[in-house]
């Protein structure tokens, strides 16, 4: 039995590659009766043409509408019935999903899970209906501000590169998708290769290999087609600044930054640590001292950097008064500027350096805690033993390595910077 | 895992749960107060006293708080709800004594310093815009208003911006002195511990602090509701949503259990952790067959909250854009009173229970929100009302869900919110 008071290693972590690809990882824990499933295949928006945008978000939201095995309401009453939930969703480069169930019922998810993902059978009528909700989502982000400046962000950050794109696309490209679109995504990216799953629970590790090779082991798809390229990043030259009206909203969303590192990068690790100190650490670092706790201007103003498989964003973000949103983007712009020019001191980087350690235990403490940072592992190859060299790993960052890379990726007078709000 | 409850000389109730899976402790002091305790003209004062709870003392000030919980590792937070106020720290287990020191130095000794309280105030209305951004933040309020016009459940937790801008630093620091006292709260601790040792603490820390008088209530029952209110909200947006709540019982009620079974079979089972556990899909719920198959509506959930005093179960209707939302509140109107007529099948009651068992089951993954329960269930009830609430579940019969479908969804005990967007972003 798995020790969960130890990081997850080699020691317990159980990686398996099947013969037609499909990589399984698991660990057990026995601490609760339940169990996690979660994996990625690479059939990401990546693949939607600019006139269908969205279809690899249609395929992800339909596969459980209905099988060659079962209709939509026999899946979901076997699901419902004892607790389980199941869901896919899409993103730039892979679709994910993720599943939970009580470990008497893995058996039963796997069974529904393989279903889904090798004979959806995508019936017309179903489909309607969730054009109409996935129209009725777009409705909704079209007046939401903080996805409203998401959206003019990314367009701005990533010209002329495939992340410029939101994946869930927009009302014309969702209108646009055939029934025979989402038949030929599926048949055409959705294999055993890439696919990666992990299972963490109270289930032996053998045990969750076996499920998977018994319902998946005999999946082949030799159409699966590579990952594209990604064309490299125009650097912005200089501020772009774009406004998105959405009259009758008490409060504007501000998203200011450009393009940070990708997860493989060696950059990410110091650029994180440097995000902790601008707008995470305690109450969401330097900007939420500058924006909230000195000024009073706004109920969140943080900075977040995400990196995957290609380079993620970096940016702040906050929510204000219109009648604040000037007044706070010369407050974070200064900010950006401090961070860039001055660096940070060897004291704050040791604190988000201890909080990055601390928080370890935390963060691995449930099953879907664990199964994502196997997902991490295996999808960014860092190595089974990842957790254990993380300490020193984390502690081996220099200031200057922080500097560097603030310098590298983030420039005050090479910022978009976006509002949203009335 | 042992479970020991204590109460010490000046009042303060104690409930520690050792659990040995992961080397985290999670510990949280709940207060009995909330904005059902603040009279018209003091809205949003539990609040905002919460969030000056995390402005410092004179042995922590406040940006070191901050830090200091996370240098270790840790994670802390605060919430204000209707009946109550609480603040956790989840912490490696080696570390949980700074949140035990500064949870009781913050039980008595707050600065409420002049400029801290101005900053917050602007902090505070701007949370509350950002809600008002939120079509259902504005439909929710309203139909809360219109359900509640004597309780004072009537107005939402953050507050009206008339009292947020009116109120002042003596109102704030009266109301912390008020209700922040030990025998005005409830001590919980989770996790990876030794229960003689963390006694020992507990009690030279907060051992010493004095009781105070026992806090005044605004003791205002709602009366009989006498007819379904309906009203609308109008504001930006492209899309309709309908609210209906109806005038439930309290956590303690003992319909709450048959209650909780209606819910999971007509509207999907409704997750009560805070933390964890992840939600249930509620595709063969009677309403989203009834409403969402059909394309009546996009979207249809319902749930009520465990409350000292009754407040609502709501169900919350988002439209389809080719059907009129009355068409939808027929439907709804139509499975209510099936449920009404006859009693659901002994299936479906016992699929809701195995649902419930699953939530339960996600729920203990995490030592946060098993110490949750610990205090909140005291909020209301009991521990063992949570301890005991499966077999509770199990003892429901289809007859007493029927019983409670009339009893409590009446269409005269009612209020319909109907939000309609409007292009030009409302009256603004």
């Amino acid at each position: 039995m798995t020790n969960f008071h130890s990081l997850p290693g080699p020691e317990d972590i159980s990686r398996a590659t099947l013969p037609n690809g499909i990589v399984v990882l698991s660990r057990s824990n026995f601490n609760s009766p339940s169990a996690v499933v979660s994996g990625y295949l690479n059939a990401g928006s990546i693949f939607d043409s600019d006139e269908k945008l969205g279809l690899s978000d249609f395929v992800a939201s339909a596969l459980m509408r209905g099988t060659e095995n079962r209709t939509f309401e026999e899946i979901y009453d076997r699901l419902e019935s004892v607790g389980a939930s199941l869901g896919f969703s899409a993103g730039t480069i892979t679709v994910g999903f993720s599943g939970r169930c009580l470990a008497e019922d893995l058996p039963l998810l796997f069974e529904l899970l393989s279903d889904a993902l090798r004979r959806p059978a995508f019936p017309k009528k179903e489909l309607e209906k969730l054009r109409a909700q996935l129209l009725t989502g777009l409705a909704i982000r079209a007046q939401d501000t903080a996805d409203q400046a998401s959206l003019a962000f990314d367009e701005i950050v990533y010209a002329g590169h495939p992340y410029r794109r939101p994946d869930d696309g927009y009302p014309e490209t969702v209108r646009a998708i055939t029934r025979r679109d989402i038949v030929a995504f599926h048949q055409k990216h959705f294999g055993p290769r890439g696919l990666t799953l992990s299972v963490v629970g109270a289930v032996e590790t053998e045990a969750a290999t076996s499920l998977v090779e018994q319902f998946m082991g005999d999946w082949e798809n030799p159409s699966q087609p590579e990952l594209p390229r990604l064309p490299d990043i125009r650097p912005l030259t200089g501020i772009q600044r774009k406004h998105i009206p959405l009259p009758g909203k008490a409060q504007t969303d501000i998203l200011m930054g450009a393009v940070g590192p990708s997860r493989t990068s060696p950059d990410y690790l110091p650029a994180s640590l440097g995000n902790s100190i601008l707008g995470q650490f305690g109450m969401m670092g330097r900007i939420g001292d500058v924006v909230r706790e000195q000024s009073g201007l706004a109920y969140y103003a943080y900075s977040s950097l995400s990196a995957g498989y290609g380079p993620g964003t970096w940016e702040v973000s906050a929510g204000v008064n219109p009648a604040n949103v000037e007044k706070a983007i010369e407050l974070i712009r200064a900010e950006l500027r401090h961070f860039v020019e001055q660096g940070v001191s060897a004291g704050e980087l040791a604190d988000s350096q201890d909080n990055f350690v601390g928080r370890l235990p935390l963060s691995l403490e449930s099953n879907g805690g664990v199964a994502s940072a196997l997902l991490n592992i295996e999808r960014y190859n860092l190595g089974l033993d990842y957790y254990h060299r993380y300490e020193s790993l984390t502690r081996a960052v220099t200031p200057e390595q922080v500097a560097e890379t603030a310098r590298k990726y983030l420039h005050p007078d090479r910022l978009a910077i976006v509002s949203s709000g009335g | 895992m042992t479970l020991t409850q204590i109460t010490l000389a000046n009042g303060l109730q104690i409930l520690l749960k050792e659990i040995h899976t992961a080397p985290l402790i999670s510990h949280w002091v709940w207060y009995r107060v909330g904005s059902k305790d603040e009279p018209t003209g003091k809205t949003g004062i539990s609040h905002w006293v919460e969030h000056l709870q995390f402005k410092g003392t004179a042995q922590f000030p406040a940006t070191m708080l901050d830090k200091a919980i996370a240098r270790e590792g840790g994670v802390w937070n605060a919430f204000t709800f209707l009946d109550w106020t609480t603040y956790y720290e989840t912490m490696p287990a080696a570390k949980i004594d700074l949140a035990l020191r500064l949870e009781a130095d913050r039980m008595i000794n707050s600065r409420f310093d002049p400029a801290e309280i101005e900053a917050e105030r602007t902090v505070i209305l701007s949370e509350r815009e950002g809600n008002e951004n939120e079509p259902l933040f504005r439909l929710g309020e309203a139909v809360q208003a219109a359900a509640f016009r004597v309780h004072p459940y009537h107005h939402e937790v953050i507050g009206d911006s008339a009292d947020l801008r009116a109120m002042t630093r003596d109102d704030l620091y009266q109301h912390y002195k008020t209700f922040y006292a030990p025998n005005n709260a409830v001590l919980a601790v989770a996790g990876d511990f030794e229960t003689g040792e963390m006694l020992k603490r507990i009690e030279e820390l907060f051992g010493e602090i004095p009781p105070a008088p026992a806090p005044p209530r605004l003791i205002r029952p709602e009366p009989e509701p006498e007819g379904e209110i309906r009203l609308s909200v109008e504001g930006p947006g492209e899309t309709v949503y309908l609210q209906a709540s109806y005038h439930a019982p309290a956590a303690w009620h003992p319909d709450f259990h048959a209650l909780a079974v209606l819910d999971s079979l007509l509207a999907g089972p409704s997750n009560l952790n805070m933390f964890g556990g992840g939600g249930i899909s509620n595709k063969t719920s009677r309403l989203y067959r009834a409403l969402v198959d059909t394309e009546l509506a996009v979207s249809v959930q319902g749930g009520s909250a465990a409350t000292i005093d009754p407040f609502l179960y709501t169900f919350t209707i988002t439209a389809h854009p080719k059907n009129h939302i009355e068409k939808a509140l027929k439907a709804l109107d139509s499975e209510i009173a099936r449920l009404q007529d006859e009693p659901p099948s002994t299936e479906e009651v016992a699929r809701a229970i195995k649902q419930a068992r699953a939530m339960f089951a996600y729920g203990a993954e995490n030592i946060t929100n098993q110490a949750f329960w610990l205090g909140y269930a005291e909020m209301f009830a009991h521990y063992d009302w949570f301890t005991s609430y499966l077999d509770k579940l199990a003892e429901v019969t289809p007859a007493d869900v029927q019983r409670v479908a009339q009893t409590w969804f009446r269409a005269k005990s009612r209020v319909i919110g109907t939000y309609l967007p409007v292009n030009d972003g409302g009256n603004e």
